[in-house]
């Protein structure tokens, strides 16, 4: 069942785990034959009452047992959608879930073997950090003795164990936090679901906690889908990306995929930050322009895009795929320098192709301001005002139709900064 | 850095609150001592303009969404408090930016659970406000709203007659659907079971929960009353004869429950012999409605229950069978609401809402009427009731003279920021420990009642300048 389970003959991949009907109706694991924990979406729809189009149109998508997938996309996305399409609290209005071998479309969702994680849990100050963690199970009748067991089990996973005779009130926030998680853990869910659980922490604590729960997701191998509009959290966190928008599965891959194999220019620009340039090129002889700039394009741009009979291209380029270069020179670019970040380690330009140069408003096929991002030497930080030269670093262009938005070309594209 | 920004109140007095502390540091003189349920967030009581207020710090974008969710839940007329604003922008005099804020009013009267567990209560009480939190539910889910974390400490309840109100306070977890499914439905229920089973067990380790009370049980109870309300107000029923005396009797059943019928979907069976009827939407408040249009009084639900019995028994025994219901309800109104309300020493009158005081008063005037074997005038029933009954009543006073400190201790939001403060511990401490407001001490028995002016002063006038208006 590919889940966590606390008992320590049950492990990965050859589990004698199965379920039994608890008295509340709740499924709990008890010994007995393997099921894995795979979640599929099968053509999976959900049409809102009175909606004109699907929140979530025919997704397929298949989690992998012990996965931690992440779904991601803007507001209205359809990730939200998706997740409680599998938690069981929308319908399903056409399509299949499958958790494991189970059809669960119709089945409620407490009944699905499935732990929604919250943000955030009350904590109950006069219980014993064991009984905060513990106190569903007695709901469920679950023995005594199996609580305090399960509930063992997880403190030693969260590193919890010296305080489970304690009160909260001795506790940390982030030791809290970990209480709370255990509350899920130890119901042994076959599936984690995750909506936001970051958005109400600051920043810092963001980034300590994400850490955390991917590596905790690790070591219980829980099938976990965790839901996000913030790709940067994705890239950390998912074994395997899944972009939406509009309903409409984009991509999905790992994080490395996501970035260096962008599949159309919407995932090229919603994933890595500073995003991905793309700007409309005129297409001629090998060459992609705009005013005065001229790009030499690959080999396989070049024949990809004259398989479509294409007269422009979106570029896509990395602000790291940026590298200085003379002015004048073949193939640069000038940039007139609006702003400086420096962020110390790194410092980033942007600008905009100076007028003169042919530069322009708003990119008329990826709607983009015509901002250009490079990033630099931060010892060497240009002014604003100053007009300052790139060129495409060699093999880091990515080339999209202007038609279908699709990426043309199969090789990926590596830079400095793609995840590992 | 954007400047401080107040978002939705138009009172300008807000600006003048401390908003470059962090609310836990806030000076006492601004805080007023009401008890708190167990919060996520640092929520504090303030005073403002002689009403208190509620303040709780949060992320911007989530006091942005539990204010318009607040807001939508009241236009639709479910029970909630009242959003005033959301302030944004803060930043210490050292420049540190500090959480973004949502401002509430505070619901007069109301209770959280853990003020109403002070003391062991009667099984009765714990299945009425379990009661009160399943009609919340049903309200709230009739009205397309998922709550997501619903649980005791996120409602507030208020007596409401022999029964308890409940109201959403807490709403930062919820969504708005058209309609919910059920599978939303039954999830909501399902951590409704596991919050109250948790926040029953606390009570119990604090013990605070009748042993003889086992939290499963009670928390079965919640989902069962949940179930049989919704079944009532949502059931289709199929009828083959007398269609309109059946859908008359459906709609006084449903009044009866103190639910209006705003539409009823009517459509005949498959094979043409039968009429299925199911009331489509049903709005709360039947009662409270028909007491507001008779005599303007806005009362809760059960309250109007009672005081449309007192008016329906006046309009029989002592008015003009020949008058018109809102004369006679006017009449009642002068007569006998009015002059039993103000009898209430004005000390005494923060106990309890005016119409929670008029209720009582008619039970007591009934156990008057059994004891004496006759009936007991209003006039006799309200003087013994204040010389007697009021001030020794175990009502919220006793509740909250317990521990006001332990009945607000609350853990700290679970961020890092109170973690850096390092007082987890003591959260509570310079807050709402020292006394219910301005709440009296009981007035010793022998003292005399004195009976107040029944002239009401006409209400201070705002100014405009330096004239008034």
């Amino acid at each position: 069942m590919g889940t966590f389970v606390f008992d320590e003959q049950c492990q990965r991949g050859h589990h004698s785990c199965t379920l039994h009907h608890g008295s509340s109706g709740t499924y709990l694991p008890v010994k007995g034959p393997s099921l894995m924990a795979t979640v599929t979406f099968d053509k999976a729809t959900r049409l809102y009452p009175g909606g004109d189009r699907p929140a979530v149109d025919s997704l397929d998508l298949d989690i992998a047992d012990g996965e931690f997938l992440v779904l991601v996309g803007p507001s209205g996305c359809g990730k939200s959608t998706s997740l409680r399409m599998l938690a069981g609290l929308e319908d399903i209005n056409g399509g299949k879930i499958w958790i494991g071998d189970r059809d669960v479309t119709n089945v409620q969702p407490k009944d699905r073997d499935i732990a929604m994680v919250f943000q955030s849990y009350a904590l109950y100050p006069h219980m014993t950090v064991a009984d905060n963690m513990g106190f569903a199970l007695k709901i469920a009748k679950v023995d005594k003795s199996e609580i305090r067991k399960r509930v063992e089990e997880a403190g030693k996973i969260l590193d919890l164990t010296q305080y489970l005779d304690r009160k909260p009130k001795a506790l940390s926030g982030g030791q809290r936090q970990r209480v709370a998680m255990g509350r899920a853990i130890v119901r042994n869910p076959k599936v984690f679901c995750m909506d936001e659980p970051l958005s109400n922490l600051d920043a810092k604590l963001r980034v300590q906690t994400r850490t955390q729960i991917a590596a905790l997701q690790r070591r219980l191998g829980t099938t976990t889908v965790y839901v996000t509009h913030d790709q940067v959290e994705a890239l950390t966190m998912g074994d395997r990306i899944c972009v939406l928008k509009d309903g409409i599965l984009q991509q999905v891959g790992t994080p490395r995929d996501m970035y260096d194999s962008p599949a159309n220019v919407f995932v090229a620009g919603f994933i890595g930050s500073p995003a991905m340039n793309l700007r409309t090129f005129q297409v001629g002889d090998g060459h992609a322009k705009v005013g005065t700039v001229d790009v030499t394009l690959s080999r396989e741009a070049t024949a990809a895009l004259a398989a479509e009979g294409a007269k422009d291209v979106v570029l896509g380029f990395r602000p790291e795929s940026l590298e200085p270069a003379s002015p004048n020179s073949p193939s640069a670019i000038p940039l007139e320098v609006d702003m400086i970040e420096e962020l110390g380690s790194d410092a980033f330009v942007f600008g905009r192709v100076p007028v003169s140069h042919g530069g322009s408003g708003i990119d008329p096929v990826t709607s983009a301001d015509s901002e250009i991002v490079a990033r630099i030497d931060p010892r060497d930080v240009p002014k604003k005002g100053d007009v300052v030269w790139f060129s495409i670093r060699e093999g880091n262009q990515h080339v999209f139709s202007t038609k279908t938005g699709k990426r043309l070309i199969t090789t990926p594209v590596t830079t400095s900064a793609s995840p590992a | 850095m954007p400047p401080l920004q107040i978002t939705g109140s138009a009172n300008a007095n807000l600006l003048g609150l401390p908003w470059e502390i962090p609310l836990e540091h806030w000076p006492t003189e601004h805080i007023a001592a009401l008890p708190r349920g167990i919060s996520r967030h640092v929520v504090r009581f303030v005073k403002l303009d002689g009403r208190v207020i509620a303040v709780k710090e949060t992320n911007p974008s989530i006091a942005h969404r539990e204010f318009t969710l607040l807001k939508e839940i009241q236009h639709l007329g479910a029970p909630s408090v009242t959003p005033l604003a959301v302030v944004t922008g803060r930043v210490s005099p050292e420049g540190e930016v500090l959480e973004a804020a949502l401002v509430t009013e505070h619901l007069q009267f109301s209770l959280p659970y853990r003020a109403l567990f002070s003391q062991a209560l009667r099984e009765e009480t714990v299945t009425r406000f379990l009661d009160a939190l399943a009609v919340l539910l049903v309200r709230l889910h009739l009205i397309g709203f998922y709550w997501g974390d619903v649980s005791l400490s996120n409602a507030l309840f208020r007596r409401d007659a022999t029964e308890f109100a409940a109201y959403v306070v807490d709403a930062e977890t919820g969504d708005i659907h058209p309609e919910l499914t059920v599978g939303q439905r039954d999830y909501d229920l399902e951590l409704a079971r596991t919050n109250i089973v948790g926040e029953l067990f606390d009570l119990e380790a604090q013990g605070r929960l009748d042993e003889a009370l086992d939290p499963i049980d009670l928390a079965d109870r919640l989902v069962a009353r949940y179930e049989e309300l919704w079944k009532a107000l949502t059931k289709s029923a199929t009828f083959t004869s007398n269609i309109p005396l059946e859908v008359a009797n459906r709609v006084r059943e449903l009044n009866d429950m103190g639910f209006d019928v705003g539409e009823l979907d009517m459509r005949k069976t498959d094979d043409g012999n039968a009429l299925v009827i199911r009331p489509k939407i049903v709005d709360a408040g039947h009662h409270a409605r028909r007491l507001m249009r008779l005599t303007g009084l806005d009362v809760q639900e059960n309250q109007a229950r009672r005081l449309l019995n007192d008016l329906d028994e006046y309009k029989a025994f002592q008015a003009n069978p020949e008058d018109d219901e809102g004369y006679v309800a006017h009449e009642w109104l002068l007569q006998v609401f009015e002059p039993a309300v103000r009898a209430v020493p004005r000390e005494f009158r923060k106990k309890l809402e005016p119409a929670q005081v008029f209720h009582e008063l008619l039970e007591h005037r009934w156990y008057l009427a059994q004891g004496a074997g006759h009936d007991v005038p209003m006039a006799v029933a309200t003087a013994s009731y204040v010389k007697h009954i009021l001030p020794a009543r175990p009502d919220e006073q006793s509740v909250l003279g317990v521990s006001l400190a332990e009945m607000t201790a609350e853990l700290p939001a679970l961020t890092a920021e109170i973690e850096a403060r390092g007082n987890v511990d003591e959260a509570f401490v310079g807050d709402n420990t020292h006394g219910w407001g301005s709440i009296g001490e009981p007035e010793p028995e022998t003292k005399e009642v004195t009976r107040r002016s029944t002239v009401v002063p006409p209400p201070a006038r705002p100014k405009i300048g330096d004239r008034e208006v």
